[in-house]
């Protein structure tokens, strides 16, 4: 796979964030500008946004999302996964290394809420935190004005 | 014509086809034919996943495609049927001389191919093969999202020069 094809986003924070021992805790992924998009929010927002790395699967087959997502896991010790779409490319490449190691969290329909759950629970257990940014983002979900 | 949309895209199903066609096309099923996915239900599970429980999701090899096309052609209800690549959609072509459009819709980086559009790259055999597919009638146009240009073939090889776009 060639470099310009694989496109790994990083949040505009997360060397600095790498710099006070905050490595990534979580993989975001999803299409286009989504996962660099909500991770820069996170960071505006929370000043964590290096407890994400952002994947984008803009221009990857499906075996080129899947070999970035399993990279990036074993480069950061991560085994959480927060997806945009249910049905899309890159949580179907989460589901296939699920297979392989069931210790893999996967959370899809991932919103901003999730994500700011996630990052003022990370610290202790990681998998605990996804669990919970789940009910969060569900609630966070709401629909104002005439019926 | 039940079948609205046939088309070759390594992903298979993902958002693209089951919500950038799907929606505004008001698609009931998807035909997913793949030679290896048809004989593995644990492959078969996890493509399920990725449709909405309201949209069936029907499995095939070349072989039974061929076979079963006339009754995806009567289903009262519309579909896109998706291959994993062109070999397999020009297998299909020949044996169901009825399909008459072909959209190439992901043929992503590998090596040996050379890059045609942001998301089709080509191998020279593929690019015989979409040639051949032309030659024998077939409409084939790239085209990723419906709201994106529909490319001619001709203009992916460089067989012609680029239409003007439009705003």
């Amino acid at each position: 796979m060639s470099a310009s094809i694989f496109r790994k986003m990083k949040s505009s924070t997360e060397d600095s964030a790498a710099d006070s021992s905050h490595r990534p805790r979580a993989i975001v992924a999803g299409h286009g500008d989504f996962p660099g998009g909500i991770v820069s929010a996170v960071e505006q927002i929370s000043g964590r946004g290096g407890v994400f790395r952002a994947i984008s699967n803009r221009g990857m087959s499906g075996q080129d999302i899947e070999s970035s997502l399993r990279q990036a896991s074993v480069d950061d010790g991560v085994r959480v996964f927060f997806t945009d779409l249910p049905g899309g490319s890159a949580t179907l490449a989460v589901r296939r290394m699920m297979r392989e190691n069931p210790e893999i969290v996967l959370i899809t329909g991932t919103n901003l809420a999730t994500l700011l759950e996630f990052v003022f629970q990370s610290d202790g257990d990681a998998v605990a935190a996804a669990r919970r940014s789940v009910e969060k983002g569900r609630v966070a979900l709401g629909c104002f004005g005439p019926p | 014509m039940p079948i609205v949309l046939y088309r070759i895209d390594d992903r298979l199903i993902h958002g693209q086809v089951v919500v950038g066609w799907g929606q505004p096309l008001d698609i009931d099923f998807i035909v997913l034919v793949d030679d290896n996915v048809a004989c593995c239900d644990w492959e078969q599970d996890l493509y399920r996943m990725g449709v909405p429980p309201e949209m069936e999701l029907i499995f095939a090899d070349v072989a039974g495609a061929i076979r079963d096309h006339d009754k995806y052609a009567s289903d009262h209800r519309k579909g896109i049927l998706v291959t994993p690549d062109i070999p397999t959609m020009q297998r299909l072509v020949y044996g169901v001389p009825y399909i008459r459009e072909v959209n190439v819709g992901g043929v992503h980086h590998r090596a040996g191919r050379t890059q045609k559009l942001r998301y089709v790259f080509l191998a020279a055999d593929e690019e015989v093969q979409l040639r051949a597919m032309v030659e024998s009638g077939v409409k084939v146009t790239a085209q990723d999202v419906p709201a994106a240009r529909e490319v001619p073939m001709s203009e992916v090889l460089g067989d012609a020069e680029p239409e003007a776009r439009t705003a």
